[in-house]
């Protein structure tokens, strides 16, 4: 479905400086994307949130970035000023968090502070914005969107709480969502939920979506094309409906080491790391 | 009756939260129960109210065929002990592996600490290099390895587990799950494992509970669980969205509150 | 996963940055090592801990390092301006500003080390009992706290040395009565977040007693942030000093306390105004040294930036 790359990324590479040396997060990572929903998979460590944060200029001070190529649209990433990443982030590429008690502020109304973003790029009356904001919460799948506009963040579950960051990081319009493990601290029936209004606003608007995930299941389920991440290096790349045909080692491995709801208690297959998964 | 572990009629309340209502378990010893449900349904209450740090409860728990009162002795703390959700948190951030597990070695008056410290840790697939670290120096699967350590190191015959692999890599769970049933076999222990992953209790346990809001609302043994026979709308639900992700079942979902 | 981490370090360097400590006391070492590394990357700290290095230097080499005798008075040399003979003049009777100063230091340091080491563990531990225990405990507990923190710090030490009467001891002894308070409070705030956490209930799993968690789990929580406020309060500790020794209710005649030179000057004032500017000036600098101290140990000692 993509014709033109909305974002290109080539060899990306991520070195933090720790008091106990470098630590290398991301080791060359390239992918070109699309209007599609791509997955990074990998486990804790491996690098998807750097990869994630360095497309939005996140990385911490002590973290260096190089790359051959960090392009969206006519923007090189690599050489932004802040003022110009401003410009960028949350309006042009946006980012949704694992936990959105740590994202809202607690002590402002969840209503208020959609106005507020709301009205950041909207120029409209409070009573105009009031009416957005709670359609805004409908179009999440907020049933009682009245009551919610006017809860505190602590007052709601934390799935009401990521449909409600979700909104807010729609109101720009954003060409790029990045949503990193958006889901995993949420039940699995909510956390399909939450998916599922994701996938319909993706299509809709013709975002492209980055879900950043440790479940490599769940992502395969979900997304067009998955990346999966070893160590800061991508070690494989497939379609997410070719997932049963993954020649990597460790997406095999991780795949397998997975429960099954056999009834059968027997050992389960654990992954062996190979030293040359972490070979650049 | 020889279960190892017997509750009935359990009821517990934080303020005025009725949070555990007339849950009955029953575990043979050597046994493996499984109790499902979303967060918030009453899980890690249950282990809680059984190892004492719930105050207000009423029902009958049977432990080892002794009947529980108000306060735990010691002696309960040999004989079962509990390993919790989150690796990060159940660990003294200031203090080292070698403290952790020392400490209830004195407490107990077991003797010999050394060799039982290298003991526990040889038992979790740990070795002594790992000794005089903190936690912090650890990864999450080693952090829940000396957790489990820490409650076998006083030898007990029961391990309440509160979703002991939640917080960890699917490659981690795996080596853990698998500590665990080894552990199991080897020492003749009996668990009640909490879990909110459908698949989890399903392998590792022979009898299933699925609650809600408190309530056990449907039984299941593993073959039943394997099989997908199961009565309760929500506990078919639950089954569904184990399955991952489809957009056309998430919109039969339908919320239970 | 730290595996793609290169250390290439040699020696005791390695010793104290390894993941594998082989001892207890290798591990503490290498904790307070990285902490060290971290302090000694904030360069206000370091000054902090330079003036404060400064003023535990001078004290004990005093003897050696002042060119009079701090107590010599000579009357024929009275309130003589800075000069290559006297650096930074003399006072009313003629004694030396530099050596008084220079023995002046260690009364600070006095006041500041016997201070906090009364003060904060009684904080600590009321502190402590108050926010794991709660209910009653706390509430008798924390009704007395507030009670000595509704009086500002210098009016309620400046009652209690009136009552106990003049002198360098008992002006410590009121600093400290008024200091705890606030470290209670501190205590408790820091009790309070840490008594409901797994690994406080995973210990009474283990059989821990009430006794054993307070001091051996969670009284190493609380000390870090103690430690910091400690340090900060050293600043205003040495300004109360000051402040009653300028009231003629602490450090006696003759003793060079700086607070009481301060006061001794302030006749002289206007025309010779070193003899009250200079002791005034150290006791800036060496407020200034705590306080930057404390603002770089807080953080690095805060308990949840784990690594
Ligand atoms: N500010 C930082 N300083 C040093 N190392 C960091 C920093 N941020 C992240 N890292 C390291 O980068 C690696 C990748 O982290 P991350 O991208 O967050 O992994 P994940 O795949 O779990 O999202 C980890 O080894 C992590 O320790
Ligand atoms: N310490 C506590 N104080 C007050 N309410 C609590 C406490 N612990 C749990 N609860 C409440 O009890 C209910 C059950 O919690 P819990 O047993 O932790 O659920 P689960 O483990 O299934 O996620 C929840 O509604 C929760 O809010
Ligand atoms: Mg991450
Ligand atoms: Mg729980």
């Amino acid at each position: 479905m993509s014709n033109e790359p909305l974002l290109s990324v080539k060899n990306l590479a991520i070195t933090f400086s720790t008091p106990k040396g470098p630590v290398n997060a991301v080791r060359g990572v390239s992918f070109d994307l699309g209007r599609e929903r791509l997955g990074i998979v990998g486990e804790s460590g491996s690098g998807k949130s750097q990869t994630g944060r360095a497309i939005l200029g996140l990385t911490a001070p002590n973290g260096k970035i190089t790359a051959d190529q960090m392009q969206f649209h006519d923007l090189d990433l690599r050489n932004l000023t802040p003022r110009a990443w401003r410009k960028v982030r949350g309006a042009r590429i946006s980012m949704i968090m694992q936990d959105p008690k740590y994202s809202l502020n607690p002590v402002m109304t969840i209503g208020d502070q959609i106005i507020e973003a709301y009205r950041e790029h909207h120029k409209v009356n409070a009573k105009e914005a009031k009416r957005r904001a709670i359609e805004m919460l409908e179009s999440v799948k907020i049933r009682d969107p009245e009551r919610v506009f006017n809860a505190y963040p602590h007052e709601v579950s934390g799935g009401m709480g990521q449909r409600v960051m979700i909104a807010m990081m729609l109101i720009p319009d954003p060409e790029i969502l990045i949503a990193d493990e958006p889901t995993s601290a949420l039940d699995v029936t909510v956390q399909l939920q939450v998916m599922a209004i994701l996938d319909d606003l993706v299509r809709e608007r013709g975002m492209a979506l980055v879900f950043i995930s440790h479940d490599l299941q769940l992502v395969s389920s979900f997304c067009d094309r998955v990346l999966v991440m070893y160590q800061g290096l991508v070690v494989e790349e497939i379609r997410a409906s070719e997932l049963d045909q993954a020649k990597h080692p460790y997406t095999k491995g991780l795949l397998n080491c997975l429960p099954k709801m056999d009834g059968n208690h027997a050992e389960l297959p654990v992954l062996t790391r190979e030293a040359s998964w972490a070979e650049a | 009756m020889n279960a190892m572990i017997d509750i009935s009629k359990l009821n517990a309340w934080f303020d005025d939260n009725h949070v555990l209502k007339d849950v009955d378990i029953s575990v043979p010893a050597n046994g493996s129960f499984g109790l499902v449900g979303e967060s918030g349904s009453g899980k890690s209450t249950v282990l809680r109210t059984v190892t004492g740090l719930v105050d207000d409860w009423e029902g009958n728990i049977l432990v080892n065929n002794k009947e529980l009162t108000g306060t735990r002795d010691k002696a309960f703390y040999r004989l079962a002990q509990m390993v919790f959700q989150d690796p990060f948190g159940s660990l003294h951030p200031r203090h080292t592996i070698d403290r952790i597990l020392t400490e209830p070695v004195n407490i107990h008056g077991l003797g010999n600490s050394d060799a039982r410290v290298v003991e526990a840790l040889n038992q979790v697939g740990l070795d002594n290099s790992f000794r005089f670290r903190y936690p912090h120096q650890l990864s999450g699967g080693q952090r829940q390895r000396v957790a489990i350590a820490r409650a076998l190191i006083l030898e007990p015959k029961i391990l309440l587990l509160d979703e002991p692999t939640s917080a960890l890599d699917v490659s981690i769970q795996a080596e853990v799950l698998n500590l665990l049933t080894r552990l199991r076999h080897d020492l003749g222990l009996t668990y009640i494992m909490v879990s909110h992953d459908l698949a989890v209790v399903a392998h590792m346990c022979d009898d299933i509970a699925i609650m809600n809001h408190g309530r056990i609302v449907e039984r299941a043994t593993a073959t039943q669980l394997a099989e997908g026979k199961l009565d309760h709308p929500y506990s078919q639900q639950l089954y569904k969205a184990a399955a991952g992700y489809d957009r056309a079942v998430v919109d039969s979902f339908v919320d239970w509150d | 996963m730290n595996s793609h981490t290169t250390t290439v370090k040699p020696g005791l360097m390695q010793w104290l940055t390894s993941d594998t400590p082989q001892s207890r006391f290798q591990a503490k070492c290498g904790r307070t090592w990285l902490g060290w590394l971290k302090l000694t990357e904030n360069k206000l700290a370091m000054i902090g801990l330079s003036i404060v290095m400064g003023l535990i230097l001078v004290t004990i080499f005093a003897p050696l390092l002042a060119p009079y005798d701090p107590l010599a008075a000579d009357l024929a040399n009275r309130i003589q301006p800075p000069g290559a003979e006297h650096w930074f003049g003399t006072d009313q009777l003629g004694r030396d500003i530099l050596s008084r100063l220079i023995y002046g230091a260690q009364y600070t340091l006095l006041i500041v080390g016997l201070v906090a080491i009364t003060a904060a563990p009684v904080g600590l531990l009321v502190g402590t009992a108050a926010g794991f225990f709660g209910g009653w405990v706390d509430a008798v507990l924390m009704r007395v706290t507030d009670i000595f923190l509704a009086f500002p710090k210098l009016i309620l030490a400046l009652a209690f040395v009136s009552a106990l009467g003049p002198g360098i001891e008992n002006a410590i002894l009121a600093i400290a009565i008024t200091a705890w308070p606030p470290y209670a409070r501190i205590a408790r705030a820091e009790t309070i977040t840490v008594r409901k956490s797994d690994y406080i209930d995973a210990a009474r799993l283990q059989g821990v007693s009430n006794r054993g968690l307070i001091i051996g789990h969670i009284m190493p929580m609380c000390v870090s942030s103690l430690v910091v406020r400690v340090t900060l309060d050293m600043a205003g500790m040495i300004l109360i000093a000051a402040g009653l020794g300028f009231l003629g209710l602490g450090a006696q005649p003759p003793m060079p306390e700086w607070g009481a030179m301060v006061s001794d000057g302030r006749q002289f004032l206007l025309d010779q105004w070193w003899v009250s500017t200079v002791p005034g000036i150290a006791i800036f600098v060496v407020s200034l040294g705590f306080n930057l101290l404390g603002d770089g140990l807080r953080d690095v000692l805060d308990p949840r930036g784990g690594d």
